[in-house]
């Protein structure tokens, strides 16, 4: 399902998080948001799931507006920087929270539940892993929990908030490559936050460059790696080289 | 060989490990003497002076006085006024707890404030503008004495007074643990599809449950203890709105020592039952951990 915001305008208290963005991301599409700390990826991220609310501007899925729409109504799957798993929960009861909590008229069967949470475990490849809870985990473990979490509700679009940020360099690269062959596999509309150039480039489909709030350019990885549109792009890749292991399609 | 030079190595280490930490032994020793002698002497002293008191006209008299028709009223009644008012804060503890902890709105300090405020205002206080609001000379009085409400020198106003001193705990446990658990698995659960009240019941208050346990449990203790600000709305009308501690005092003012000692001793009884729940509950956090 394709995502559309609109000259979206965000404030808190005397800070202007974001001044006028407007972005569109394709049905199918592995859209990576990107920018220093402050510049207001995060809340853009946020706004799109409904967990902040913008001062002005509007947000669309699939071209139907969902600004005032509750986050809990809005069907997007979001995996927060730490994970947030249920710490008192063990694996399958955090997978399996957004099937329990539904209504008796379209909530799954205890035996199709256990079917999905099962499923879904075998696919972030922790079936195994069921019965511990979050406190036994590894980083990239808790990281694929909440992935197989926000995937359970059968969300519309997957959004991402620095989704390797807290794990170390080598399961980075891994949970990456995994990442990307999971979007491949299940075609699902996904955007991420990273601050990290190499990330954005190399996993996503397009780029859009954020700073102070603004949107500086939007563009394959390509187009940004090679055009920088503004002195403050060409400033921000600059700061480490890149290599582009993966050209947009 | 590598060995001792490791030990050599970790030696000065630990010493500097040990003057940052500890202080020296006699410093030690006199400390915990001070800090021991401190309890024995304002707190063990007097629970055992309060049971031997108690029983030293043996164990019949001590039944008798505990049993007689007063004290059975005086001990239902601070029952009932706890199981009234405990819920009651507890409720507000975890609402007002939630609503600061979560939002930001105007008036959050002043809510803040007022939480604190039955810390700072003495019982007696709070007692009379109970009186003030409420009794026959009062604000509300003649509007209440037309329905046919008595709430003070009634249990009514006992339970107001109650509540009056019992709000802050579960609020004042709840605020610390509620701002340093964020908001991560609440947003969490709502992009889930959560309700308002599913998040809670499932999220929040499983991650809070220890912490509010231990709000309860002390509220319950000043609610089944409270003496001055229920004694200002009680009236201290025998066998109708007495409670134990007021009992106690009725009691000793009519020389009447050892029933008295009796009676506390019962309350001493429901302290001692609070602080072992306390304990095994601080045990059990202890061990989920």
């Amino acid at each position: 399902m394709s995502i559309e915001v609109r000259d979206i305008h965000k404030r808190f208290g005397n800070h202007q998080a974001l001044a006028g963005v407007s972005l569109k991301v394709e049905t199918g599409s592995l859209v990576a948001l990107l920018g220093p700390s402050g510049s207001g990826k995060t809340s853009l991220l946020r706004i799109i799931a409904g967990l902040e609310r913008p001062d002005a501007g509007q947000v669309l899925f699939a071209g139907e507006d969902a600004t005032r729409q509750d986050a809990r109504h809005r069907r997007v799957g979001f995996v927060f920087q730490h994970y947030a798993l249920f710490r008192h929960m063990n694996v399958f009861e955090n997978v399996a929270f957004g099937l329990r909590v539904r209504g008796r008229a379209t909530r799954p069967s205890e035996q199709d539940i256990q079917g999905r949470v099962r499923e879904l475990l075998e696919l972030v490849q922790l079936g195994w892993m069921a019965d511990r809870y979050p406190s036994q985990l590894s980083g990239g473990q808790r990281q694929r929990v909440a992935l197989a979490r926000a995937l359970a509700v059968e969300p519309r679009v997957l959004l991402l908030d620095e989704p390797f940020g807290a794990l170390d360099a080598r399961v980075r690269r891994q949970l990456r490559a995994w990442l990307r062959g999971l979007h491949d596999k299940i075609g699902l509309t996904s955007v991420f936050v990273t601050h990290d150039q190499e990330e954005a480039l190399s996993l996503a489909h397009r780029v859009a460059v954020l700073n102070d709030g603004r949107i500086e350019q939007e563009g394959t990885p390509d187009d940004i790696a090679r055009r920088p549109a503004t002195p403050f792009v060409a400033d921000f890749l600059q700061a480490e080289p890149v290599a582009i292991c993966h050209a947009a399609q | 060989m590598s060995a001792i030079v490791a030990a050599r190595r970790a030696q000065p280490l630990t010493r500097a490990a040990l003057s940052a930490s500890e202080d020296s032994r006699p410093v030690r020793l006199a400390l915990t003497a001070a800090a021991l002698g401190f309890l024995g002497l304002f707190l063990f002293l007097p629970l055992v002076a309060v049971f031997t008191e108690a029983l030293s006209k043996g164990g019949e008299a001590w039944v008798a006085a505990v049993s007689e028709p007063e004290a059975r009223a005086a001990l239902w009644l601070t029952l009932k006024v706890a199981a009234l008012s405990v819920p009651l804060v507890t409720v507000f503890g975890v609402a007002a707890a939630w609503l600061i902890a979560r939002f930001d709105f105007r008036g959050r300090r002043l809510l803040l404030a007022l939480i604190d405020l039955p810390f700072a205002v003495s019982p007696v206080i709070a007692g009379l503008v109970f009186v003030l609001l409420f009794g026959r000379q009062g604000l509300f009085g003649p509007a209440l004495a037309e329905h046919g409400v008595k709430v003070i020198f009634a249990v009514p106003g006992i339970v107001l007074a109650t509540l009056f001193v019992t709000l802050p705990f579960v609020a004042r446990e709840l605020i610390p643990l509620l701002e340093a658990e964020g908001r991560d698995e609440e947003e969490a659960a709502r992009t889930l599809g959560a309700s308002g009240f599913q998040m809670f019941w499932r999220v929040t208050l499983p991650n809070i449950r220890f912490g509010l346990l231990y709000g309860v449990i002390l509220a319950n203790a000043r609610a089944m203890g409270e003496f001055g600000a229920v004694s200002v709305v009680s009236g201290h009308i025998r066998g109708l709105t007495n409670t134990l501690p007021l009992h106690v005092e009725i009691l000793y003012n009519e020389y009447r020592f050892q029933a008295a000692f009796a009676v506390a001793s019962l309350l001493a009884f429901l302290a001692i039952g609070t602080l072992v729940a306390k304990a095994l509950l601080e045990r059990r956090i202890g061990g989920s951990r």
